[in-house]
């Protein structure tokens, strides 16, 4: 067991985990922030996708003893003091059905869009290939990126 | 705490919610079932509407969320009806109260259909009751007063009052009974028929819905199971020690698996196993990797892919076990004919693989047990539980929480069953979870299917006669009482969509042979419309390039006329097909793509059709295929008549969905066996459909206000057979197993 101090949404949490623990339980089963979702484990999936200093990471392959100082960001504070872009896309696309997948797919089209605000169809399909949707609402993923993208102006 | 349904809904009806007096409706109205299989209940009473003096309502949506959409367009019904302004509309899931609310559990495609039948009545009696306390207030005939976005206006002086100042005096009032309100017209509908936002959307783009995995109480502890990997095995030996030392973990025990019980109406399947109790999920997971055991492959170890198909093959010739339809005498005009062909196609095992895995929270406490499941059958869930644990059903408490993603999977409650086994060995509440490697390998399967067509057709480009052998591993038995397994009990779930025939074959037969297999199956999104659709729409497709014609014109000739195709099976709950609605989806589909329009080499157009859960569904697929034999699906049209579309924008996305989820078993997915267990463990073995191989899907929703029919499985039936038929165009070769084979159609451009 090990203790750590970590920056979650520009709060500081303290978590007392064994250092192997993968940020994703961290985050489920100590801090209680559900938002960020289980889906495979191995990095298969994208459904644990969380910013760290504003890059998104696979939570389920990022133990927590290599978070250090990092900035934490989860999809609960994606919107910080309100909604962000992508999200607010995500609604005018109408994008979830279950909407178990759309933490992670909003919360990797989010860097994405911060590192490449006009992305082409081809870009947006080999990135976003690394998040699973099995309600499949790929095609609305598609939209609500590029909505985001023309919105960038 | 297990009466807290209870005492919440004694709360709820006798003095609202905490904002003060509430209208709470109670009613009675009648609920017809039609053919469908449950018996009607008579008049019972229900509630589903809370207005507050603040003016908010709430709407109880029974039907479970799991992504298709039923609290939108449930919604949707009953506002039309109460005419509230819908932003203040906050909705949550009904409780586990059957005797209350009958629609608790769904399936079939049918939560619409369903919730037709009484969310409107429920909201037209909300707003007489209103009109009627602003009349009263007002002293005015209630002829006079009208109600508009969540106030009742008196028309002559135009005074008005928001529904919320008159929730005091309308709890009053006597409820008037629903079969005297007359429904509005689809005229004069305001909602209904337009493309609305989904009410869940905001809670699922910012992390705040809560799903099963996410339910979180104080003092609870987290576990997982390890299952037996081979089907039919059980636990040999044991040892602990290693696991139980594992920081974290609080309890490591056996569970026993459960099969047929007298006392339970099917046979729940739970594995059995190891379950390790631990302080967070993944403590458990390293439990479980620490424990030492040995398992007893069981009496099937020899089962596998291989051995399962040779019995699938040999099902191909086989005496039928059941006809399903014999209509003329297929058999002997084949037998007779010159212009004959055959096929077979072939489709394997498929996994639900539902975003979020298996889980179950349970407290098992002195005074009962409390429950919270993604599950889409809340009410079977609380009747179970109880049978198993030997308590009454109110006593048991199920909170049905959002589900991510079913596709059938959600109506076995295994996972749940298993909770309580964990859950009754501690005293705290537990979460069990299934890892994706757990869910994957003991699925309930859709059945690996075979199928054997032969069909004639005549000079004119009829067809004179259609056989269709289906071989499958069957449903029934894996959750029926030997005894009751008739062979045409054991036959009952495998027919769906074989045995309509639109095309107008004069001599029409489809029979059944099945094989046995320790592989769990059970409904897969469309059940046996996903393999039988297939079969039929491939082979019509074979049989009209035998007859020298374009696919497309091959099928609209033969539905030509209008007619309607009665069901071949007693009880069938949807309507007789009728060629008018399958020839207009059809044409739509083909004029929407462009059908006939030249393509580039390698590049080929298919179509299909399909009668499917009461709705018509045409697809046309655009596919390339490259020299290595690898298949790309470009764009899917897609022509849908629901009848009635209540939001057609979740009706696109049903189509949408249910095409791209189709696609997985039609490029890559595939479940196979070896020594009775699962090769595949996760999303690398298990290849689904990802946004890089995501077609453009366009949807063109024509509802012809016929009966309603169903859509969260509409869009499967038809897209394999799409491909297919398109990959043909593209190379001459026919597809005669899914997932689609690269080899044999390598350096095969048409
Ligand atoms: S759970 Fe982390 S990638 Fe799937
Ligand atoms: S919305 Fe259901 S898995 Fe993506």
């Amino acid at each position: 067991m090990a203790h750590y101090e970590l920056s979650v949404n520009n709060k500081m949490h303290d978590a007392d985990v064994e250092p192997e623990t993968p940020l994703l339980w961290v985050l489920r089963d100590t801090l209680n922030l559900t938002g960020t979702k289980y889906g495979c484990g191995l990095g298969l999936c994208g459904a644990c996708t969380v910013h760290l200093d504003r890059q998104a990471v696979r939570a389920c392959q990022t133990p927590v003893k290599s978070v250090g100082t990092k900035k934490i960001t989860t999809i609960e504070g994606l919107g910080a003091g309100g909604i962000h872009p992508v999200q607010q896309a995500w609604i005018d696309e109408q994008v979830p059905q279950c909407g178990y997948c759309q933490s992670g797919q909003i919360m990797q089209a989010s860097a994405f869009l911060a590192q490449n605000p006009h992305p082409s169809i081809d870009d947006i399909n080999a990135v976003m290939a690394g998040n699973i949707c099995r309600c499949a609402t790929y095609q609305r993923i598609r939209r609500a990126i590029q909505r985001t993208a023309s919105a960038n102006g | 705490m297990a009466s807290e349904n209870k005492i919440s809904r004694r709360a709820f009806l006798v003095t609202g919610s905490a904002a003060g007096a509430a209208l709470v409706l109670g009613f009675y109205i009648h609920r017809e079932y039609g053919s469908h299989e449950a018996e009607g209940q008579g008049f019972r009473p229900n509630a589903w509407i809370r207005i507050t003096p603040d003016d908010n309502i709430t709407v109880l949506v029974e039907i479970p969320e799991m992504g298709q959409g039923p609290r939108t367009v449930d919604t949707m019904m009953l506002a039309e009806e109460l005419e509230a302004d819908v932003s203040k509309i906050r909705v949550e899931q009904a409780p586990v109260i059957p005797a209350t609310y009958q629609n608790l559990s769904t399936g079939g495609s049918g939560g619409t259909q369903d919730a037709w039948g009484y969310m409107r009545k429920v909201g037209a009696q909300a707003r007489e009751m209103l009109i009627a306390a602003a009349a009263q207030q007002w002293q005015v005939p209630k002829q006079e007063c009208r109600a508009e976005n969540s106030t009742v206006i008196h028309q002559p002086s135009g005074r008005h009052l928001s529904y919320g100042v008159l929730v005091e005096t309308a709890s009053k009032l006597p409820v008037p009974k629903v079969e005297d309100i007359p429904l509005k017209q689809p005229k004069d509908f305001k909602l209904i028929g337009k493309a609305l936002p989904r009410v869940d959307v905001p809670d699922k783009v910012n992390g705040s819905a809560i799903f099963g995995i996410d339910v979180r109480i104080p003092e609870m502890l987290f576990a997982v199971i390890a299952r037996c990997p081979y089907f039919g095995g059980k636990l040999q030996s044991l040892d602990a020690s290693a696991a139980k030392s594992t920081p974290g973990v609080r309890a490591v025990f056996a569970v026993e698996p459960i099969g047929f019980l007298l006392k339970l109406d099917v046979n729940p399947n739970v594995a059995g196993g190891v379950a390790v109790v631990a302080d967070s999920t993944w403590a458990a997971i390293q439990g479980r990797k620490a424990l030492k055991i040995t398992w007893d492959k069981g009496p099937n170890a020899d089962e596998n892919t291989v051995s399962i198909r040779k019995k699938m093959l040999a099902g191909a010739t086989a005496e039928p076990t059941v006809v399903y339809v014999n209509q003329g005498d297929a058999l002997q005009v084949l037998q007779k004919s010159s212009r004959r062909i055959e096929a077979t196609y072939e489709m394997p095992f498929q996994a639900h693989a539902t975003m979020e895995p298996m889980n179950t929270t349970v407290h098992v406490h002195r005074g009962g047990i409390e429950v919270w499941s993604p599950t889409q059958i809340g009410a079977i869930l609380q009747e179970e539980i109880a049978a198993l644990a030997g308590i009454p059903p109110d006593k048991v408490t199920v909170h049905m929480m959002y589900c991510g993603g079913s596709f059938g999977r959600r109506y076995q409650w295994d996972y749940a069953a298993e909770a309580w086994q964990v859950a009754r060995e501690v005293s705290r509440p537990v979460q069990l979870l299934w890892t994706r490697e757990d869910d994957m390998q003991r699925d309930f399967y859709r059945p690996y299917s075979y199928h054997r067509l032969a069909g004639a057709w005549d000079e004119h480009g009829n067809i004179a006669a259609w056989s269709h052998r289906i071989v499958s591993t069957p449903i029934r038995p894996v959750f029926d009482q030997p005894e009751k397994l008739t062979p045409q009990r054991v036959a009952r779930q495998e027919r769906g969509g074989s045995d309509l025939m639109p095309y107008g074959a004069r001599n029409f037969r489809v029979d059944f042979v099945p094989v046995e297999s320790a592989v769990p199956r059970a409904w897969w999104r469309s059940v046996a419309d996903s393999f039988n659709g297939l079969a039929m729409e491939c082979f019509v497709d074979e049989l009209a390039h035998a007859a020298g014609k374009d696919p497309y014109e091959f099928r609209l000739r033969l539905v030509r006329e209008d007619r309607k195709v009665p069901q071949t099976r007693q009880g069938a709950g949807d309507p007789a097909l009728d060629t008018r609605r399958f020839r207009e989806v059809l044409k739509l589909a083909a004029e929407k793509s462009g059908w006939g329009k030249k393509m580039p080499v390698g590049y080929g157009r298919g179509i299909a059709c399909r009668y499917t859960f009461g709705s018509y569904i045409a697809h046309v697929a655009e596919v390339s295929v490259d020299n290595d034999g690898n298949v790309r699906v470009h764009r899917m049209v897609c022509a849908v008549d629901p009848g009635l579309a209540v939001n057609p924008d979740g009706v696109k996305a049903m189509v949408e969905g249910g095409t791209n989820y189709a696609l997985t078993q039609v490029l890559q997915g595939e479940i196979t066996i070896k020594d009775t267990s699962v090769e595949q463990s996760n999303f690398d073995g298990y290849q689904v459909l990802r946004m890089n191989y995501a077609p453009d899907i366009e949807v063109y929703v024509a509802p012809t206000g016929a009966e309603m029919g169903g859509m969260g499985e509409t869009a499967v039936s038809g897209t394999a057979p799409a491909v297919a038929n398109a990959v043909f165009a593209a190379t001459g070769k026919r597809v005669r197993r899914l997932p689609i084979d690269p080899a044999p159609l390598a350096g095969s451009k048409a």
